[in-house]
């Protein structure tokens, strides 16, 4: 008797499964026809071609913030590097001669490999010049090197 | 003799090209049903036509895989055993009609390989030889979880062969003869004047045995304890590159003969209601005559409808349904199929006693 019960079961089950197939696959084909825009049928996002919106306070990844001529906003004040528990930033200082502003950074890498997405780097950061952000996350690489992001990198928009 | 050499072509053709479509459509339906696109990437000079090329990708990612047999296996068993369960599952649609017979002059081929006497004998017994592939591929790997696998595999394909065997007696009782051919053409008689004599209509309670009984058969979920891929580990544990994609074309093979056979002997083969050789004949008196050629194209279209609506509903159960357990499985098999199918036999004995139909 209990495997009467189980069959009415199981005939449930197969109208769910063949509702979603039934449903989905009217979207699917309507979407194909450009019939259909919205998003029913599918939640798969075509990665490469088809990228997802993401929100504009998320906090990834590292970006160096310029002024109003274009030189770095960094002072090289080594604040950064010091706060850094993984020890991924690497500056080297430079002097300007002229400007009231004295430092600046001659080179600047964060070594993406080590980097643990903390964000100190940001809270303590006197110039408000090293920011995270949504703006760059194809990071993946073949090798190591490829990963130590530089200067140009972290500031290009 | 060349025709009967192009037929068994035609039909092996067939087998293999609809086992490769099935792969491709168990992809695409699961993703449908889980709200997923599926696997739509593999492409040639950049067409993807709905990922059909994806059974070509797979087949030579497994031709081109190592061909690996471990060191402590039996070498010869442990090799023959996919051909054995590849070989017993795609043997019987040598025996199933594809249409009527065709006529041509004043030949007349029928769209069947080899008409056998003992049809549907052949076909159970193929069936049951199947078993041979798996419990050799358990034993000869020299593992403990194939070996294990392999005789889960045995206990259960043993258990579901005698239901199996009840409600192909229940189907013999009916059509009174074990030729494919015929069972099938008298599937196209009507009672009471208009209702086709189906074997779902006949035989309604050994369809149910049949059809639980031949997804078990099948191997896969609900009934795939013997594989049991993520977490019990099966018989084909040792088995890698074609070797294994042997094992996975069975299991596609044996969906599709399942299919197969649930249309000749459940729902009328290749007929059509009311389609006659010479064109259709309604039950309230209206007839259109058709040629010969127009009636083997209808009748193999079907017979087509019927496979495809069958293997697809084999795929949703299969994405629909959890796993037995072990005591629920052998519940199923020798505490409810059996006495059914026996009380259907002493049903249908009873009916057909009394009623002449």
């Amino acid at each position: 008797m209990k495997v009467i019960g189980y069959f009415f079961e199981i005939i449930k089950g197969l109208s769910i499964t063949a509702k979603h197939f039934f449903v989905n696959l009217f979207y699917n084909a309507l979407r194909f026809y450009g019939l259909y825009k919205g998003e029913k049928g599918s939640v798969t996002i075509q990665y490469p071609e088809q990228r997802k919106t993401l929100s504009p306070r998320l906090r990834a990844m590292h970006r160096l913030l310029r002024r109003e001529d274009g030189s770095p906003r960094c002072v090289a004040c080594f604040l950064c590097a010091t706060v850094c528990p993984s020890e991924c930033i690497k500056i080297v200082a430079g002097e300007y001669p002229d400007k009231p502003i004295q430092k600046y950074p001659i080179s600047f890498e964060i070594d993406i490999g080590k980097c643990c997405w903390c964000g100190f780097c940001v809270e303590a950061c006197p110039e408000d010049a090293i920011r995270m952000d949504n703006h760059y996350l194809d990071f993946t690489s073949y090798t190591r090197k490829e990963l130590i992001l530089d200067l140009k990198k972290l500031m290009e928009k | 003799m060349v025709i009967v050499l192009i037929k068994s072509l035609v039909a092996i053709g067939w087998l293999l090209l609809f086992t490769v479509l099935l792969t491709w459509a168990e992809r695409k339906e699961s993703a449908v049903i889980q709200d997923r696109l599926g696997a739509n990437r593999a492409d040639i000079l950049g067409i993807r036509l709905f990922g059909l090329f994806q059974p070509i990708a797979d087949a030579i990612k497994m031709i081109f895989k190592e061909d690996f047999s471990p060191p402590f296996s039996r070498k010869f068993f442990y090799t023959i055993a996919p051909f054995l369960s590849f070989f017993f599952a795609s043997i019987s649609i040598i025996t199933i009609p594809f249409g009527s017979p065709i006529k041509i002059g004043n030949q007349e081929i029928s769209l069947q390989v080899v008409d056998l006497d003992v049809g549907i004998l052949f076909i159970l017994s193929m069936a049951a030889m199947g078993i041979w592939g798996v419990i050799l591929g358990g034993w000869s790997s020299n593992n403990k979880y194939g070996l294990l696998g392999g005789m889960r595999a045995t206990a259960q394909l043993i258990s579901y062969e005698i239901p199996l065997a009840i409600s192909y007696v229940g189907l013999l009782m009916v059509f009174t003869s074990l030729k494919i051919s015929e069972i099938v053409s008298r599937q196209g008689e009507l009672m009471f004047g208009f209702l086709p004599k189906w074997g779902i209509f006949l035989q309604p309670i050994g369809f149910i045995v049949f059809l639980i009984s031949a997804i078990a058969e099948t191997k896969r979920i609900p009934f795939d304890l013997p594989e049991g891929e993520s977490e019990i580990i099966g018989f084909f544990t040792e088995y890698s590159g074609m070797k294994f994609g042997m094992f996975m074309l069975t299991d596609f093979i044996e969906t599709l003969m399942v299919s197969v056979l649930i249309t000749t002997f459940f729902f009328g083969g290749y007929g059509v209601p009311y389609l006659y050789s010479d064109g259709f004949h309604f039950p309230w008196g209206s007839s259109i005559s058709l040629p010969n050629w127009v009636v083997v194209i209808l009748h193999v279209i079907s017979f087509h409808i019927k496979v495809v609506f069958w293997a697809w509903f084999l795929l949703l159960v299969r994405w629909t349904l959890p796993r037995f357990r072990y005591d629920q499985l052998m519940d199923l098999g020798w505490k409810f199929l059996i006495p059914l199918g026996v009380l259907n036999l002493i049903i249908t004995g009873f009916v057909f006693s009394m009623v002449k139909i």
